[in-house]
């Protein structure tokens, strides 16, 4: 009779790993920089390639690093909340430009909006790869020290600013 | 408006599909013919109905209603006309709808073609059928109504995405469906033998049909697939081990045991318990399989659009079935269960054999599918398991199960006495060793170990499933020839042998380069030179593209031109991979373009794959294996109702 049973048993045990899997994120991806000094890296910017921004740009407060690009959907869809919180003018917005075309990241900006500080042009993807990118866009935040402290893969909104940023930002001023 | 039907008629059907999965099942248990009797007309009215909701979904995408939300979603006015079609099922909303229009046509089947059956196993099998349906067709209606109105309708689409837009993925998802479904029937069948508990030999003979013809339009559905990833995403590999790719994969693994089991049970009346336990299985498989690909829990390349409500219902519905099933097993199936002893050496101690192999190659897929979700949940890490793992982990049952299937496909019944085998399969056995290492030195001019016991094990099967055709073939006058479902048996393991000569050739002779060309620049691959002729540009009907014109030549002699091209797609703003391929019996040429490097340069792929046609070909010869062994004179019927 017993064996009859193990099928049953199985399957009561094999359920509930589904159900927990449904509640985590697959896409929420741990960065090995957390806790970490952002890797370094220096660019010329987007605008003038004359000029350069890299890590010595981000010292002295907290700030956030935006990687996107002009043919990442996502990045459209968060642009405008970029923008908006541009405008709010809590935190610094670095913006790192990756695998993209310099006249199109510069049309883009120019007709959607600038929130960068300013935007570091990677054609060459290799500043993405040293901070691990895993996709379009990204955002990285990274305190005074130059550690990073959150990562996000995916467009942000202000939902998910107030839930995931804003305590980190708050618990690391207040320090 | 016609949406609007369409809604409607998913309404009707959920309100027959309430009828035929309640009172068949009530009338079989009090013995009522009446109520028994609706199950047939029923599930025809279901059909109709789920069949019109269809049909107007297809309607409103061929018209290109925008102001349906799923038609806004998924197509575009300038997408060409057969995909417009083929976008109805490229998403969540619309998959499921063609998803219960496939489990109401299997039903269909059922009542039509099963006159012989007695009254009640067919209302009980009709009205399981029927209970599936309302849980699907509840699904669609509760979480996922694909004629959802857009106010105000867009005046364009979003496009269907670029990768769907192919004609090998317009006919894969509906392959595969109709494989997938149709385990619907054998699960069906095996939950009304045990509400009845009576499983005879009969029982076999009705269901077997059923389940080998859905295995077979899952193999080519999964080699279609297989196909599609080959040319379309660009990589040039065949199979990746995603979790989605798995996911179809062990409902085949599972849904062959469950043939060969089948074949026990109707030809001995043995490993009932068993056949029920490999129903219940394959159906929970594929119902883990939607599960995976709709709930957003696995990142894949196939997944859908995550949404915790869709995740939740189908794991729910899930739940119900997989337990409720298993609950009636762990009750019903020990009394079904027949002691009639085999010999050791004997047929059923192979198809025994099969059983736990195929059974355990499942187990690792399923377990390496599931290790990420575990290790997470267990300490929060993320791990990835990879082609590496799956290789390894899945030859080790195979191998075995290989070389096994050429002895047992000519073991006796009962009890098989030595002598004569050894006499049959001396010279296949001989044979094999001497050709699988002289071949590859011949042709390729190298031999290793792995490569050896690959193109042993295929020249051995191919040897072993030739046999008895080939004696049927030579027979003297009057004597019987091979059954149809031998002969299917013979094909389908052909078509495995196949399938071996292509793999082991492939991985073994395969050779790669990734470099970057230039207009002008020659590659040396494989002693074929590649030349690079020009870039140039192209616009199709969504798209535009760079095209490399890539002249193939062998000792300065031209071979061919393949055209990779790199697609912008203009909706959807999305890059795609179009391959350059050369095709041919005995090896591909493939090109792939991959990015521009800038100053006129661009990284390309070029590949060559000997004997790789033979993967797709394999599994579609085991197809139509599958197609022949239905055809054999007992599965069809001789009565004819007026």
């Amino acid at each position: 009779m017993n064996r009859f049973i193990l099928p049953l048993v199985a399957a009561v045990v094999l359920i509930p790993i589904l159900v927990l899997g449904l509640r985590s994120d697959p896409t929420a991806l741990p960065s090995p920089y957390i806790g970490k000094p952002a890797p370094e890296f220096e660019l010329p910017t987007l605008k003038d390639p004359a000029k350069t921004i890299g890590t010595a740009n981000l010292r002295g407060q907290m700030s956030i690093v935006n990687i996107w690009a002009t043919w990442c959907v996502g990045c459209r869809a968060e642009h405008q909340f970029l923008v908006e919180l541009s405008e709010e003018g809590s935190i610094p917005i670095y913006g790192i430009n990756w695998r993209d075309n310099r006249q199109n990241a510069l049309n883009w900006l120019a007709q959607l909006g600038d929130p960068y500080v300013a935007s570091g042009f990677d054609a060459d993807a290799r500043v993405g790869i040293d901070w691990g990118a895993y996709g379009a866009p990204e955002t990285f935040l990274v305190n005074a020290d130059g550690i990073v402290l959150y990562r996000f893969t995916g467009p942000l909104s202000w939902p998910i600013w107030e839930q995931e940023f804003v305590p980190l930002i708050a618990a690391g001023a207040g320090r | 408006m016609i949406p609007e039907i369409g809604h409607f008629a998913l309404i009707l059907a959920l309100c027959l599909a309430l009828c035929q999965g309640i009172l068949p099942l009530v009338g079989a248990h009090r013995d009522d013919a009446a109520m028994m009797s609706i199950a047939r007309s029923a599930a025809a009215g279901q059909f109709l109905f789920v069949s019109i909701s269809f049909g107007c979904l297809i309607w409103a995408f061929i018209h290109d209603d925008f102001s349906v939300l799923y038609v806004a979603n998924h197509s575009q006015l300038s997408l060409p006309g057969i995909y417009k079609v083929s976008a109805t099922w490229s998403a969540h909303e619309g998959s499921l709808l063609m998803w219960i229009f496939i489990l109401a046509a299997w039903t269909m089947a059922v009542a039509r073609f099963s006159s012989d059956l007695p009254m009640k196993l067919l209302a009980r099998v009709i009205g399981v059928l029927g209970l599936l349906s309302v849980g699907f067709l509840l699904f669609a209606l509760l979480t996922s109504n694909p004629f959802e109105r857009l106010v105000p309708a867009a005046i364009d689409g979003a496009d269907l995405n670029p990768l769907l837009q192919d004609p090998g993925l317009a006919i894969h998802p509906p392959l595969l469906y109709v494989g997938y479904v149709g385990f619907s029937v054998a699960f069906a069948f095996a939950i009304a033998a045990m509400i009845s508990g009576e499983l005879d030999r009969q029982w076999a003979r009705w269901t077997r049909p059923w389940t080998i013809v859905a295995w077979l339009f899952l193999t080519m559905g999964i080699a279609l697939g297989s196909w599609w990833a080959y040319y379309e995403l660009g990589w040039g590999g065949w199979w990746f081990w995603d979790a989605v790719e798995n996911a179809s994969f062990m409902p085949w693994l599972v849904g062959t045991a469950l043939i060969h089991s089948l074949a026990v049970t109707e030809r001995r009346g043995l490993f009932k318990s068993w056949t029920l336990l490999l129903a219940i299985s394959v159906f929970s498989l594929s119902l883990l399989g939607t599960f995976l690909v709709r709930s957003g829990i696995i990142v894949s390349v196939h997944a859908f659009a995550t949404d915790p409500t869709r995740g939740f219902f189908i794991l729910a519905f899930l739940s119900i079935v997989i337990i409720g099933a298993l609950v009636l097993y762990a009750w019903r199936a020990p009394a079904l269960d027949s002691d009639v002893g085999f010999g050791l050496f004997s047929r059923e101690t192979f198809l025994l054999l099969n059983n736990v192999l195929l059974v355990v190659a499942a187990t690792l897929v399923l377990l390496g599918t599931l290790a990420p979700l575990i290790v997470e949940m267990l300490n929060g890490d993320k791990i990835s398991i990879g082609p590496p793992w799956f290789e390894v982990a899945f030859l080790v049952p195979m191998i075995p199960l290989i070389f096994l299937m050429g002895l047992g496909m000519h073991t006796a019944w009962r009890q098989q006495s030595t002598t004569p085998i050894i006499k049959l399969l001396r010279i296949p056995a001989i044979g094999a060793v001497v050709v699988g290492i002289v071949l590859p030195l011949l042709f390729y001019g190298r031999v290793g170990l792995m490569l050896a016991v690959g193109c042993i094990a295929a020249v051995w099967i191919v040897a072993t499933s030739l046999l008895q055709p080939w004696r049927s073939w030579r027979r003297k006058e009057g004597e019987a020839g091979i059954t149809r479902s031998a002969l299917g048996m013979s094909i389908a393991h052909l078509g495995m042998g196949l399938f071996v000569i292509g793999v082991t050739v492939v991985s073994a002779f395969g050779v790669e380069s990734d470099r970057a060309m230039r207009e002008g620049e020659i590659i040396e691959l494989a002693g074929m030179q590649f030349e690079m002729r020009e870039f140039r540009e192209v616009k199709g009907p969504n798209y535009d593209a760079i095209e490399g014109v890539v002249e193939i030549r062998k000792d300065g002699k031209y071979l061919a031109t393949v055209r990779p091209q790199k697609r912008q797609y203009l909706v959807q703003t999305s890059l795609m991979t179009e391959a350059g391929i050369h095709p041919s019996w005995n090896k591909d040429l493939f090109v792939a373009l991959g990015e521009d490097l800038g100053g006129g340069a661009w990284s390309v792929r070029i590949q060559y794959k000997p004997m790789i046609r033979f993967i797709w070909i394999g599994a579609f010869v085991m197809a139509l294996g599958g197609l022949v062994a239905v055809t054999d004179r007992r599965y069809r019927r001789k009565d004819v109702t007026p």
